[in-house]
This record gives C-alpha cells, sequence and structure tokens, in this order.
C-alpha cells in the first residue's frame, strides 16, 4: 500500500521552481543517441553486439550525468547518474530472471494437457503419463507444512516482540531462530526420518514427515520476517489503543497484527515458495511412488520437486519424455506457489486495515 | 504481562483478562516449542557427526583427517556465496529502489509480482538453468577473461567448454538470492516513514539525496538482513550448486575452470549421501554440521549489526 | 468480536475444503488401481513393496515394477534410488525388505554378517541388472574411436592430454584427429559406475592408472566432474572435445568408443556385455544363494566387451512376515525371469541375462520363503 503512494512522490520534485534544468526527454533522447552510436559501431563491425551494448551503457552512463552537470549543476547531475544506474541494476537483474522464466515457460508448456493433470505415472514408461500424483503430494504436505509452522512462526515473532521484549527467553530464542535459519535443508529431512523412524521403526516413509522437515526450514523464515514487520509496526498505534482500554491481546490481533499483516504474508509466501521446490528433506522422508496417495499419514507421497529431481538425474532410456515431464511439472509448481501468492495478497488485503482516504 | 508467572495465575491475579493470559501463554508456547525441535535437531547432528571427528583415510574420503575433507568445501562454500553476494546485493537493492520508489505505480506492481514469482522457482530449475544455459553462454566471456586477466590467479582457466565453473555456481547462486533480498528490501524500503521522504523533498533534495537521506538510515538493519537471508539461501543451496558445478575437493580460487574448482559443503553432502554408508555418513553429517556453525555465524554476525543499526 | 476469528479460520478451511473435493483420484489409477484385481492379472496377490538402493538400477526397477504390477494390479511397488550404500544399510537395518546395490555384500565392514543377522541366516543375492560402461566421447570429425586399455588409462589420468597425441593416433590410424585439449569428464559423486571403470582401468593398465579402485574419482587426476549419468552425459553433449563414461543405455546420441579386449575392437553392446558374467570366477564371499561375481576384466575372450557394470538384487531368505515374503518372492521371480529381463532391456537398455545365469538365478529365488 505504502510504496504505491511513495511512488508518485517523485512526480513533485518534476516542477521546478528554480534554475535550468534539462528537457523532460533527456534521458530518452540519451539513451537513442548513446544506443544509436553502439548499434552504428556494432554495424560497421567495429565491435560484437555484446560490446556494443556495454558502449552504449558507457557512453550513457558518461554522456547524461556530463549534461546534466553543464546545465543543471552537480546534485542534478549525480540524482541523474544514480537514476541511470539503479535502472542499470534493474536491467541487469532483469537478464536472468526473463531467460530463466521464459526457460521454463517454454519447455514446460508444450506438454501440459489434460491427460498431464490428471494422471498420473503408476504403470506409465515413457510418455502417456502425467504428475496428477505429484501435485496432490505437493499441495498436501506444503499445505501441512504452513498450518504447521505459520501459527508457530507467528506466534513466536508475536511472543519477541509483545511479550518477551529484553527477557531472557526472548534473547535465547532470537538466538535459537539465527541457529535455525542455518539448518542445511538436508540435516532437516534426515531430523525428521530419525523423529519418525523413533515412532514408526526404520524405513518409514510419510507426507507428514516431509511436512515435519519443511515445518523447520519454515519456522523461521516466518518467524524472521513477522518480527520485522511487527517491529515496523509504530507504538503510537499500540498506545493508542491501549489508552482506549484494549486489553493487549486484543491490541495484538485486532491493531498490530493486522497492520503487520502485508508483510507477515510476503514473508510466509516466500517461506512457502522457499520449501514448496525443497528437493532433499523430501527425497529421505516422503520418498517417491508412482501412484496417488491422498493420506499423509500413510506410505510414501510423490511430491513435484522430487518427481522433477528424479526425471532429471535418473530418467532412463526415456530421457527425452522424462525431461517433457520434468520442465512441465516445473511450470506447475510455478504456477501454483504463483496462485498460493495470489490467493495470499488478496486475503492480506482482506484483513488489512482500511486506509480511508 | 510479566514472563515468570504461570499465566492462569497471572490471568486471575491482573483484571480478568484470561484472554490476555492464554494469548501470552500461547505465543510463549510457540517460542518454547521451537527451542525444542532446535535442541532435537542439535542433538541428532551432535550425535550423529561427533563420531566423524576421529576419521581418516577411506572415511574421510582420501584424507588424512577430518579437517582436510571440511576446508576445502568450507572454502569452496564461502567462495562461491561471496561471489553471490558481491553479483547480488547491489542489483536487488537496484531493483527494490525501482520498486519502491522509480518505476510508475502499476509497472511497479508487476515488477513485485515478477520478483515473487522467479523466489517459487524451485533450486532444481535454477540448477538447470544454470548448466543448460547460463554456463553455456557464459564460456565466450570465461575465455575473454582468460586471455586477457589470465595473470591474476581467478581467471588463469583452463576454460572448459561446459561452462560448469566456480564463478558459474556464483552467478546462479546470485540469481537464486536475487529474489529474496529483493523482497525483503522492498518491503523495508516502502515501510519507510512517508513524512521522512516528503520532509526531505519539500527541502529541495533531488530524490537520491531523498533515498541516501531518508530511506537508507531508516531501512538499514531491514537490508543487512534481506543481504543475510540471502546468503543463508546461498550457503545452504544445495541442488543448484551440485548440478552446476564440477566439485574436486581442493582449495582454489581459480573462478573459471573445471578442473581445480573448490565444492560446497552442502552440494558435496547431496551428491555423495546417497551412496554414502557407515562411517562415510558420519564424515558427511560433520560437514552439515560445519556449515551449520558457519551459517549461525553469519547470522549472528548480522542480527547484531542490525541490532546496532536499529539503536544508532 | 469472535465471529471475525471464525472468519479468520472459513479461508483456509475453504481452501482445503475445494483441495478435497478435486481430489478424486488420477484418471490412469481407476480402471486398474485399488479395485483391486480388476486388471490382468489374476494373482491374489496385494499390498505395498519398497525398497531401494543403487540410482543405475532405477530405470530397470521403473521397468519391472510397470511389469509387476500389470500382473499383480493389487500391488504397488516404490524404489528409492538413494544410491548402493544407502540401499545396503536400509536393507540391514530391515527399512528395505529387499536392496539394489552395485557392490555384493562383503564383510569389510561387517555387512555381510549384519545381513544375514537381519535376514535370520540366509541372504539372497542375484545379479539383476548388467549393463555395459560406454565411453562416450563429442569429438566433432571422429565417428569411430577406438581405445586400447592403456590409452583409455592415460586419457582419464590426465597423461594424455591432447586429442592428436600418438597413443590415440596408434589406435586410430585412419582418424582426422583434432589438435585440442581433451576434455575427461568423470562423476563428481561417490557411484558404483566410477567403481567399477576404476576397477577395469586398474585391472588392464595399473601401471598408468595408480589410483587403485575408488568409488570416488580421485582429484589429483583432475578432469571436470559432474553429478550422476545424466550429469556426465549432458557435460559431455554440451562441450566438444570431451570424454567420459557413462551407463551405456543412456549416452543417447552421443559417440561411443570400442575398446581393445585381445586383438579387437569391441563395441558396448548389451550382447557383449553380459557375456563378461559367463567367463568370469564367482567371488570368494559366494554361496549356494549368493550369485555374486568378480569381473575378470582382462578377459581376451573374443566379442566380450569388458567394463560392465553388475547390479545386484538383495533380498532375505525368509521373512517374518509372510506376505512380505510372497511379495518378495514374486517380484524377484519377475525380475530375474525371461520376462522380466527383457523388460528391462526394451526399457532400461541393460542387457538380459544369459540363459544359464538366468536359470541360477532364477533357482535361487524360488528360495525365498515366507
Amino acid at each position: 500500500m505504502a510504496d504505491l503512494q511513495t511512488a508518485g512522490a517523485p512526480e513533485r520534485q518534476a516542477m521546478p521552481l528554480t534554475g535550468a534544468s534539462l528537457p523532460r526527454q533527456a534521458p530518452l533522447l540519451a539513451v537513442l543517441i548513446a544506443g544509436g552510436l553502439a548499434a552504428l559501431l556494432a554495424l560497421l563491425g567495429v565491435i560484437g553486439w555484446v560490446a556494443a551494448i556495454f558502449v552504449g551503457w558507457l557512453l550513457l552512463m558518461v554522456g547524461l550525468p556530463l549534461w546534466s552537470r553543464a546545465v543543471e549543476g552537480g546534485r542534478r547531475s549525480v540524482d541523474r547518474g544514480v537514476t541511470l544506474l539503479v535502472w542499470s541494476a534493474f536491467a541487469l537483474a532483469m537478464v536472468p530472471l526473463v531467460s530463466l522464466v521464459w526457460t521454463v515457460v517454454s519447455k514446460g508448456f508444450g506438454i501440459l494437457s489434460s491427460q498431464f493433470f490428471n494422471n498420473s505415472m503408476r504403470g506409465v514408461l515413457g510418455e502417456g503419463g502425467g504428475i496428477y500424483h505429484a501435485i496432490m503430494g505437493t499441495l498436501i504436505i506444503t499445505a501441512l507444512a504452513t498450518v504447521i509452522s505459520v501459527p508457530i512462526g507467528v506466534l513466536t515473532a508475536v511472543y519477541l516482540v509483545e511479550y518477551g521484549k529484553g527477557s531472557t527467553l526472548a534473547r535465547v530464542i532470537t538466538f535459537l531462530v539465527d541457529v535455525m535459519t542455518g539448518i542445511p535443508s538436508i540435516v532437516a529431512g534426515l531430523f525428521a526420518y530419525a523423529l519418525f523412524a523413533l515412532f514408526f521403526g526404520p524405513g518409514v516413509r510419510m507426507g507428514v514427515g516431509g511436512a515435519v522437515a519443511l515445518s523447520v526450514l519454515m519456522v523461521p523464515i516466518v518467524v524472521r520476517a513477522a518480527e520485522e514487520m511487527l517491529k515496523l509496526v509504530p507504538d503510537e498505534l499500540r498506545e493508542a489503543s491501549y489508552a482506549l482500554g484494549v486489553p493487549k491481546w486484543r491490541t495484538i490481533t485486532k491493531v498490530v497484527l493486522p497492520t503487520a499483516v502485508a508483510g507477515i504474508v510476503t514473508g510466509v509466501t516466500l517461506a512457502v515458495a522457499r520449501v514448496a521446490g525443497e528437493t532433499a528433506p523430501l527425497l529421505i522422508i516422503a520418498g517417491l511412488t508412482t501412484g496417488t496417495n491422498f493420506n499423509p499419514f500413510s506410505d510414501r507421497m510423490a511430491t513435484l520437486p522430487v518427481f522433477i529431481f528424479y526425471s532429471i538425474t535418473e530418467p532412463g532410456l526415456h530421457a527425452d519424455a522424462m525431461a517433457d515431464y520434468a520442465w512441465g511439472a516445473a511450470l506447475v509448481l510455478v504456477a501454483i506457489v504463483m496462485l498460493l501468492n495470489i490467493v495470499a495478497r488478496v486475503v492480506g488485503g482482506f484483513f488489512a486495515p482500511k486506509t480511508g482516504r | 504481562m510479566t514472563v515468570t508467572a504461570p499465566p492462569v495465575v497471572d490471568a486471575e491475579e491482573s483484571t480478568g483478562r484470561v484472554g490476555d493470559a492464554v494469548f501470552a501463554g500461547i505465543s510463549r508456547g510457540s517460542a518454547i516449542l521451537i527451542m525444542l525441535a532446535l535442541a532435537g535437531v542439535a542433538v541428532f547432528l551432535l550425535q550423529q557427526g561427533l563420531p566423524a571427528l576421529g576419521n581418516h583415510g577411506e572415511a574421510a574420503y582420501g584424507k588424512d583427517n577430518i579437517w582436510a575433507f571440511v576446508w576445502p568445501l568450507l572454502f569452496g562454500t564461502l567462495l562461491a556465496s561471496l561471489i553471490a553476494m558481491i553479483v547480488a546485493a547491489p542489483l536487488a537493492i537496484g531493483v527494490a529502489l525501482i520498486i519502491s520508489h522509480y518505476a510508475p505505480r502499476p509497472v511497479a506492481k508487476v515488477l513485485g509480482w515478477l520478483i515473487d514469482l522467479l523466489a517459487a522457482i524451485p533450486s532444481v530449475v535454477y540448477g538447470l538453468w544454470g548448466i543448460q544455459f547460463l554456463a553455456l553462454n557464459m564460456v565466450p566471456v570465461y575465455k575473454w577473461l582468460e586471455d586477457h586477466a589470465g595473470w591474476i590467479p581467478f581467471f588463469e582457466g583452463p576454460v572448459p567448454n561446459s561452462g560448469r565453473t566456480m564463478f558459474t555456481a556464483g552467478l546462479v547462486l546470485a540469481v537464486m538470492a536475487l529474489p529474496i533480498i529483493t523482497a525483503i528490501c522492498r518491503e523495508v524500503f516502502a515501510q519507510t516513514p512517508k513524512m521522512h521522504q516528503e520532509a526531505a523533498l519539500a527541502l529541495g533534495a533531488t530524490r537520491w539525496e531523498m533515498i541516501r537521506l531518508a530511506v537508507f538510515p531508516y531501512a538499514r538493519s531491514g537490508m543487512v538482513s534481506a543481504v543475510l537471508l540471502g546468503l543463508g539461501r546461498a550457503l545452504g543451496e544445495t541442488m543448484a550448486v551440485a548440478l552446476v558445478l564440477a566439485p574436486t575437493l581442493i582449495v582454489s580460487f581459480n573462478l573459471i575452470t573445471a578442473e581445480q574448482s573448490s565444492s560446497t559443503i552442502a552440494a558435496n553432502i547431496a551428491l555423495n549421501f546417497g551412496n554414502a554408508s557407515g562411517s562415510k555418513i558420519d564424515t558427511l553429517i560433520f560437514s552439515g554440521l560445519v556449515l551449520f556453525v558457519i551459517t549461525f555465524a553469519v547470522n549472528f554476525l548480522g542480527r547484531s549489526i542490525a541490532a546496532r543499526g536499529r539503536k544508532g | 468480536m469472535i465471529r471475525t476469528s471464525i472468519r479468520r479460520a472459513v479461508v483456509p478451511g475453504i481452501a482445503v475444503l475445494a483441495l478435497a473435493l478435486t481430489g478424486c483420484g488420477a484418471d490412469n489409477e481407476t480402471d486398474n488401481g485399488s479395485g483391486g484385481g480388476s486388471g490382468s492379472g489374476d494373482s491374489s496377490l496385494s499390498g505395498e513393496l519398497s525398497g531401494g538402493g543403487s540410482s543405475a538400477q532405477q530405470a530397470a526397477m521403473g521397468a519391472w515394477a510397470v511389469g509387476f504390477q500389470d500382473a499383480n494390479s493389487g500391488v504397488t511397488v516404490n524404489y528409492d534410488p538413494i544410491g548402493s550404500g544407502g540401499g545396503r544399510e536400509n536393507f540391514i537395518s530391515g527399512a528395505f525388505p529387499f536392496a539394489g546395490s552395485d557392490a555384493y555384500l562383503t564383510d569389510d565392514e561387517g555387512e555381510l554378517s549384519k545381513a544375514e543377522k537381519q535376514c535370520g541366516g540366509t541372504v539372497i543375492e542375484v545379479p539383476s541388472y548388467v549393463s555395459p560402461i560406454a565411453i562416450a566421447y563429442n569429438l566433432p570429425g571422429v565417428d569411430d574411436l577406438n581405445l586400447s586399455p592403456a590409452t583409455l588409462a592415460g586419457i582419464m589420468a590426465g597423461q594424455i592430454t591432447e586429442w592428436d597425441d600418438p597413443a590415440i593416433a596408434e589406435d586410430n590410424p585412419d582418424a582426422d584427429l583434432p589438435s585440442e585439449r581433451i576434455n575427461a569428464v568423470h562423476r563428481s559423486d561417490e557411484s558404483g559406475t566410477t567403481e567399477n571403470f576404476t576397477d577395469y582401468l586398474d585391472a588392464v593398465a595399473g601401471d598408468v592408472w595408480t589410483a587403485g579402485v575408488v568409488e570416488t574419482w580421485p582429484s589429483d587426476f583432475g578432469g571436470e566432474g559432474a553429478k550422476g549419468t545424466s550429469g556426465v552425459v549432458q557435460t559431455i553433449g554440451n562441450s566438444e572435445y570431451s570424454i567420459g563414461y557413462a551407463d551405456a543405455s543412456q549416452t543417447g546420441d552421443l559417440g561411443q568408443a570400442n575398446i581393445k579386449v585381445g586383438e579387437e575392437y569391441v563395441a558396448p553392446s548389451p550382447e557383449a556385455a553380459a557375456k563378461i558374467l559367463e567367463v568370469s570366477p564367482e567371488a570368494d564371499v559366494a554361496t549356494d544363494t549368493q550369485l555374486v561375481f568378480d569381473l575378470d576384466h582382462t578377459t581376451e575372450e573374443a566379442g566380450t566387451y569388458p567394463i560392465v557394470m553388475t547390479s545386484y538384487l538383495l533380498a532375505c531368505g525368509s521373512y517374518d512376515d509372510a506376505k512380505t515374503g510372497e511379495l518378495v518372492k514374486a517380484f524377484a521371480e519377475y525380475v530375474v525371469s525371461d520376462e522380466g529381463q527383457k523388460q528391462a532391456a526394451a526399457e532400461a537398455g541393460s542387457a538380459p541375462l544369459s540363459a544359464d545365469l538366468a536359470k541360477k538365478a532364477q533357482d535361487i529365488v524360488a528360495t525365498i520363503g515366507g
């Protein structure tokens, strides 16, 4: 919410009351000139296209601030330089990201069909199968992990920020949450396996074990995100609520949490996204099977990451078909997380305090 | 609310707010649950990992002692993560600034979604993209570096045609960490009090000065914890590195070769856990313990920096 | 006030409900799945059988699971390709009723006696998956590459570094060898493939290959490492002038070098690979129920391909749980049957056991009791 309003703020600054300034189209003009020169060099065959982009960028980075310095003075020139730099960083960051998304979409899109979504791999070699079993497994296990870790994580953050501030226990917990962020995912899987093997004997495989392993990874992320967001809630809000005689727990549930809910939802979404693609722990405790299993409390459960991993690493003779499955499954996994993200944001917006205005 | 008294008694003694006591109790209970879970993991790690201290020879993958086995991996882990952070942190802050302050509102919204989407891509896929796209396309760059900057130990080569090098691994980690760092930075930037920003602008500050004077000081602790969360992901990342890197148990600063490049702890566990048995499992879990300690140290450091920033 | 808390719970509740509603079984499972006995198979077997181990056997196990489930529609077979070591570990602890392993059980680390204890006496070991390890290469302009053992060892040990080395030229008098650096690719993970390959190098060219028999590639010899068979194949495919070793069934379009045996160069065909088990002696630990071999890599028998991966099926002679025993027996019988071996050959590219060997294996697994 807030970022959208601040995004509009700089517009006001474009209304100069004093001093000369470059025309509004100056940056565009500079980009065109620098780009044109570089393209010319490349066309003449002096340098390659990659080098041309670099030269063009260099021209722009030097040219526009210099022009600005001549007309508008040093501070404006620095501002323009930084603006260029920030946009360049952005463009540079987008190159791998776009190529990655493109790779996943272009390679994964071809296989999507109703058969792909409605079939499992039971009795299938090569073509003709689907990932229904893995989709269900991922949904069930991730949902369970979220159900376990979000309450624990958010409540812990509430304790740290609202109740335990400064106490020894809070300091110890903060410390331990930091420790937990460092648990390698494979260790989380081994831990869950050891825990379940205690109760169910060796060789145990069940979906809920995967959920526990994922929770070990997810809880610290949720705690940290929630803690950071709760700290950003202004004390004035709490004090205003107390002044009205509202008990502390109602203040937290009605004022503090709703204020921070957008940030917490983002944190949770990131945590879900992080664990939904986790392979190593699920490999150990949830295993892989070719059929569909809806019961997380017994037997193996296929999940998308494990399915992707094995389709790529152990494809056997049908390597091409399996690679298609893997990319299709990757696309579906990304889409599922994206969908969760949308739902989470809608829910978050639903509970966020209404900002009149 | 006092921390020491049992919640129920506490509630009855105070103004009868049972709800308050229950809520406090529940939240404290969750915190303690985390403690128990962690104790479980720690006991497990120590119990399984410590016996490996005396391992040598075959049990330590041909090394004289356990430290000779862990050190190259530790070195590789730190090197890859360092490359990733050097590349990712400035880019992520740039992207976050674009979303929070530079881009027009609708564009920013779309970009925010795009970044979230990237955080959702499973690491196996990053690994696949790393070997099948990035590594191959980086080969000409590496060749150029080898020819023109080969005298620097980092770029000695020889460059493999597959492009599977430490530098590629660092770049893949950077791409993976980027969405995480960006998402948190963006959130923190957006939380900067609008009054501060508008005051700066009203005093005639340019946009950059406003960001430097109003946004960055406010967001410093958030930015540090964002970078550290990204680093945490880079340090513990398993599958992507395992797929991209051509690992050897060796300490090498050579970033653009496949033949003499270090591996990382997490990737090594993933590579070898499947086929390990007996004392080798202990060795691998011990290396996991080392990774655990290192990641914790990084986090702890970041925590204290962030805390100091908040006070100042 | 309480109403809002309920509202809070309603949203995820609806999500879960929606999930549950969509969950009604995969299309392809409704006809032969839990219905039980409605499939083509008329057997009375049912239940779930889960084992694991060697990742080399993964493709074959997948094929066997499909074939076995076709005949016994009430059974689900799972296989975790967690690696041979993991497979043996879990087999010994009783977690897996059966396992796949690239190496047979020995008492070097006490595994055999522990397994015997777990099984209550008899351990069953039969070769289930035999596949040639191909020397795959990516060398533009050279369609046919011949290598003698010493040359191969020299390349892999990092002593022969250029493709136009005289040693390679001597093996390939007609080929137009480029003057390029050789990129030797190896498995970076610990693997049975590496063990079988170095076992071969050690046996035939011990003076060049000085690292002995190892499961993890020695770092002193350089070369590029890649994870798993698919990683090696991909790396070779992606980079010109590289060469490496991988399960022959998975090398795809890559060239496969012919290896010198005796006086001729032999290509890695399933038949040539299956032949080596016939000429190899049984291992020291072999018993009536443990059909295990020490491969004779130095054989000069014509038409034998010497670099072969043999993977075993591990099972117990008897099981406490009669139902498990029944399932393991039926599955093991299927695996070593002609039908099962053909299925694996067609779907996983393995070399079917020779008739003689298959008979022996079938006799052994027939002794598994409940």
